[in-house]
């Protein structure tokens, strides 16, 4: 399994969680947990995915899911979960 | 696993505090390059270097694009060139041959810098590494991203007194011949007490003797990280000041572990050290002299700074050598003056002078570094300045070193600019009273007392 990432945050609106989901359907990406929660009026997302089985590489499923963001108006962003386990357990 | 918490905790230092890893360093060994002819030697270490650092840029981008955390530089640091063009270099045109074919490699990998156009002459200078610092001028003038450092003393050795005269002409000289732009291949020279073998940080980033053919070094960074760590333990003890700092440090080199480790595997050399040093930019909030602030000063230089960098110091060191088992190169808190906005800020306001500056490399990690002075300083008064701060690094068993621009046609009151990473300074005064008798006497300061442990 390959874990990783992906944030979301921006202002909250009709069809978020839709169009990132469609997107990783698509990608054959396998979303393993979501939790999700409003800040301050903005809308916060962390999914964790296994892109073990991704048809397309890790940089370019980045570009892609940034550009997705830039379509629909908020942040997000993909990363490899090591980044997070490294600097939150021993 | 990993909570919403955690996620948007790093995710805000890498986007709202600066996290960065400052650097990737590949150590290049050049002693396989040596030849008999000066022309076979610049092909040998041309190949060497762009087969060896071929792939290193875009692994590096490959690894900022997969944890999201950008990697500010890539760089080349190879064997001292006082050694490498030992056996051919005959003048100081054939060592400025070999600077420019440094200078070609890391334009044709695309690496930010490469050092290493240094020598080491601790206890003394052979005649090619005497060569190789009259050559140092020119060098710098004419290349762009070649670094030069020296290495004067030790504390196994003393301080080389000599060297120490030359360099502050050598300073001078490179001033001189880069006055158009501000005198900044100043900015490009250093010179050390007790130089590490595996600094990943520029200017002083060479591949010791002591080191493997090739090796990956990591500067992590994150002062933006330390000083927002700090405004949360606002009245609090210094006990409990010190543990936030170290654990900021710790999380902060867990990133650069995990860069390293990654960058290792990808160009399949090995992995040397880790270096902890707090380096700051000219970017509002990744500074220093905020994190010092942040701990209750009004401005850096006032009374309780040294105090305050020290427990920075040495938290950091405490936090980071948990995070990484191999740990080296400075590893500190870097204390620039013209790279790190707070340190600015500080000189303007009349609140920070060079003598305090000197104070403050007792406790940190590197020395007086980007600091500005009046073009009509003297070659000896910065041989002076030279040697005071060796002395700090000889006596107390820890690296120092001087990176001093004496900014040709400018005075106290003024200002240079150098651009990028490297920012802004105002000059600094420099105490007007003579030490040329004192420099005048060459030779050797004797090793001191403690470094006999044998």
């Amino acid at each position: 399994m390959e874990k990783a990432i992906i944030t979301v945050v921006g202002r909250d609106q009709v069809g978020i969680i839709a169009h990132v989901c469609q997107f990783l359907s698509k990608a054959n990406i396998n979303i393993l947990d979501i939790s999700q929660t409003i800040l301050d009026g903005y809308f916060n997302m962390m999914m964790i995915v296994d892109m073990s089985l991704a048809k397309e590489s890790f940089s370019d499923v980045c570009d892609q899911l940034e550009d997705l963001g830039n379509h629909i108006g908020v942040y997000i962003k993909l990363q490899h979960e090591d980044i997070f386990n490294k600097m939150h357990r021993i | 696993m990993i909570n919403l918490f955690e996620v948007n905790e790093t995710n805000k230092m890498i986007e709202q505090e600066n996290l960065d890893v400052r650097t990737i360093t590949i150590g290049i060994s050049l002693l396989d390059c040596i030849d008999a002819n000066i022309d076979t030697l610049c092909q040998n270490i041309y190949h060497k270097i762009t087969s060896v650092a071929e792939h290193l840029v875009e692994t590096g981008e490959n690894i900022e694009k997969k944890y999201g955390i950008p990697i500010v530089n890539k760089r080349i640091s190879v064997t001292p060139i006082g050694l490498i063009g030992a056996s051919v270099c005959q003048s100081t045109d054939d060592f400025v041959k070999i600077a420019k074919t440094l200078d070609r490699c890391a334009k044709k990998v695309g690496v930010n810098f490469i050092g290493g156009y240094s020598a080491i002459v601790s206890k003394g200078m052979t005649p090619a590494e005497k060569l190789l610092i009259q050559s140092i001028p020119q060098a710098m003038k004419e290349t762009e991203l070649v670094c030069s450092s020296v290495n004067v003393g030790s504390t196994k050795t003393g301080i080389n007194m000599d060297a120490v005269k030359l360099i502050g002409e050598i300073i001078k000289e490179t001033a001189e011949l880069t006055k158009k732009q501000d005198s900044i291949g100043c900015a490009k020279f250093v010179v050390f007490c007790n130089a590490p073998d595996d600094n990943p940080f520029m200017a002083g980033a060479f591949h010791g003797v002591s080191e493997a053919d090739a090796i990956i070094n990591v500067g992590v960074s994150g002062p933006g990280v330390v000083r927002k760590a700090i405004q949360t333990a606002k009245g609090k003890d210094f006990g409990e000041l010190c543990e936030i700092v170290k654990k900021t440090a710790f999380k902060i080199t867990r990133v650069g572990q995990l860069v390293a480790r990654e960058a290792s595997a990808a160009l399949n050399i090995p992995f040397g050290i880790i270096d902890l040093s707090l380096a700051p930019t000219p970017a509002v909030g990744d500074s220093i002299a905020d994190c010092l602030t942040e701990m209750g000063l009004e401005r850096v230089g006032a009374p309780g700074t040294t105090a305050a960098l020290a427990i920075l110091n040495d938290q950091v060191k405490k936090g980071g050598v948990m995070a990484s088992s191999y740990v080296g190169g400075l590893s500190g808190a870097f204390i620039p003056v013209s790279e790190d906005q707070g340190m600015i800020d500080a000189v303007e306001a009349g609140a920070l002078t060079l003598e305090k500056l000197e104070a403050m490399t007792c406790v940190c990690s590197v020395g007086l570094d980007m600091i500005a002075i009046p073009g009509k300083t003297s070659a000896k008064t910065i041989s002076g300045i030279i040697a005071d701060e060796m002395a700090i690094g000889m006596i107390n068993q820890k690296t120092t070193a001087v990176r001093i621009i004496p900014v040709i046609g400018k005075d106290v009151g003024e200002k240079v600019e150098f651009g990028g990473l490297l920012g802004y300074a105002p000059i600094m005064p420099v105490n007007p009273f003579s030490c040329d008798e004192f420099i005048d006497r060459g030779g050797r300061i004797p090793a001191p007392i403690h470094s006999f442990k044998n």
